[in-house]
């Protein structure tokens, strides 16, 4: 009998390496994993490559992983945020590189990642910096710009609900990156506030479809990010 | 502040808001952008996208009743209308690349004359740069609006004949918006279409770092 579920966000996140490649679910604290990126700052992976739309908020989260100075990379499309000063100090201080990506480019390039796809073309960012050094081709009269798939060795995210099988539904914005980031992550460990029964979730429901879940662990009241800053949490 | 004469914030959003047809999908950016929604003409409909993952973006809801998992992409939280759905980012952004939207509405740290857009970063040494969906916006969505201040806080005029500032997209705005006039970009350059009250040609073009062209009926 299948079952992916594990008993605590600790067990979930005891293979992540030093030096892997983790995407991280979320926009803003909206799909955030808190719990999952607590339990992987307690478990002490570093040289971490994070890829995440921004860089956390306050001291708690992906600020906080970033803060214990746990990750030696960052690939995102924002990395400021109104009340975190963490990522932006690190690299003013030239202490943590930066992939900068837009938003659009950064979700197909996970989407084909998983779908087996190595690269595409776009037009976004054509005639910018962030298409300096890479190559450009034209169809049909129009420039676009070639990007490269993404993978990653772990997905942490951040789901609803889940059954068994690891089939997800998600909480309305949060969404966001975590189903293309199950199809991008080589293991894919989702934290959900509730666990139901195979069946328990309408089959015309399903957002990600279990085989991209290789993990699955509750965490019943997950805690938001921006209730942690005003409450003045930092982690650890 | 802004100029003594012109438009406020208010006004130029509720401006741009005259020109959006009904039925219009559109895309609001940050800061003066994300006001157009207030001033909905009567009659018509818009639905607003928002690139995170929503269609049929309501008005943010009261304080304390909001959810910490319904937000925009300025990362507001916002609410969903009766008829909106959810969806993930690649869907979100073919949305977005794939022409489906009617309009994006965004601000601007300068234009030029030929329409290329900066918005994203003053390149300064210790800026950090964040670039969002700005890029993925003016690429793809089938037309693009500035609202903006004509000039900085300093002054200094933000219509240019070329941008200083690293481009968001080439070519890519159809029409500007500021305090003002309302500024077509075409084959010619930057022609005015409409004064706002009080304001002369002559005035704009003062502010103005790229010659104008007069509305085509003043010529």
């Amino acid at each position: 009998m299948i079952d992916k579920t594990v008993p605590s966000v600790a067990d979930a996140v005891q293979e992540i390496h030093d030096g892997a490649t983790i995407m991280v679910g979320g926009f803003g604290e909206a799909g955030s994993p808190v719990e999952l990126i607590h339990a992987l700052i307690d478990q002490g992976a570093s040289d971490l490559t994070v890829i995440n739309n921004n860089t956390g908020s306050g001291e708690v989260g992906l600020a906080a992983l970033i803060n214990a100075g746990r990750v030696k990379k960052m690939i995102c499309s924002y990395p400021r945020s109104r009340n975190s000063t963490v990522f932006p100090d690190l690299y003013r201080s030239n202490k943590i590189e930066l992939e900068l990506v837009p938003q659009g480019t950064l979700a197909e390039r996970i989407r084909a990642g998983g779908a087996g796809i190595p690269g595409f073309y776009t037009p976004a960012s054509v005639g910018t910096p962030l298409a300096e050094g890479k190559e450009l081709r034209s169809f049909e009269g129009k420039d676009f710009v070639l990007e490269h798939g993404l993978r990653a060795d772990f997905a942490l995210l951040k789901a609803k609900c889940a059954d068994c099988y690891g089939n997800l539904i998600y909480n309305k914005t949060a969404r966001n990156f975590s189903p293309l980031m199950a199809m991008a992550g080589a293991t894919t460990i989702v934290q959900v506030a509730e666990i139901v029964h195979a069946g328990g979730i309408d089959p015309e429901h399903v957002i990600t479809p279990g085989i991209f879940v290789q993990q699955v662990v509750r965490v019943p009241n997950p805690a938001h990010e921006s209730q942690l800053v005003r409450d003045g949490v930092t982690y650890p | 502040m802004t100029s003594p004469i012109g438009l406020d914030r208010e006004q130029m959003a509720q401006r741009v808001a005259l020109d959006i047809p009904d039925g219009s999908y559109v895309n609001l950016g940050i800061g003066i952008p994300e006001l157009i929604a207030k001033y909905v003409p009567e009659g018509r409909e818009f639905i607003y996208h928002t690139e995170n993952g929503l269609l049929g973006m309501g008005p943010s809801p009261e304080e304390g009743l909001g959810e910490p998992e319904l937000i925009n992409a300025g990362k507001r939280q916002v609410t969903a209308l009766p008829g909106a759905a959810y969806f993930h980012h690649a869907d979100s952004f073919s949305m977005i690349r794939g022409g489906h939207l009617d309009l994006c509405v965004l601000g601007a740290l300068q234009v030029a004359k030929n329409g290329d857009l900066a918005n994203w970063s003053t390149g300064g040494p210790d800026a950090i740069p964040a670039v969002g969906g700005a890029m993925d916006l003016v690429a793809g969505v089938k037309q693009i609006f500035v609202v903006t201040q004509h000039c900085t806080k300093k002054g200094e005029p933000k219509l240019v004949d070329t941008c200083t500032f690293p481009l968001t997209g080439v070519g890519v705005v159809s029409r500007i918006y500021t305090d003002l006039a309302v500024i077509d970009v075409t084959p010619e350059g930057l022609r005015v279409v409409e004064l706002s009250p009080g304001v002369d040609f002559a005035y704009v073009q003062e502010r103005t770092g790229t010659e104008l062209l007069p509305a085509a009926n003043d010529s």
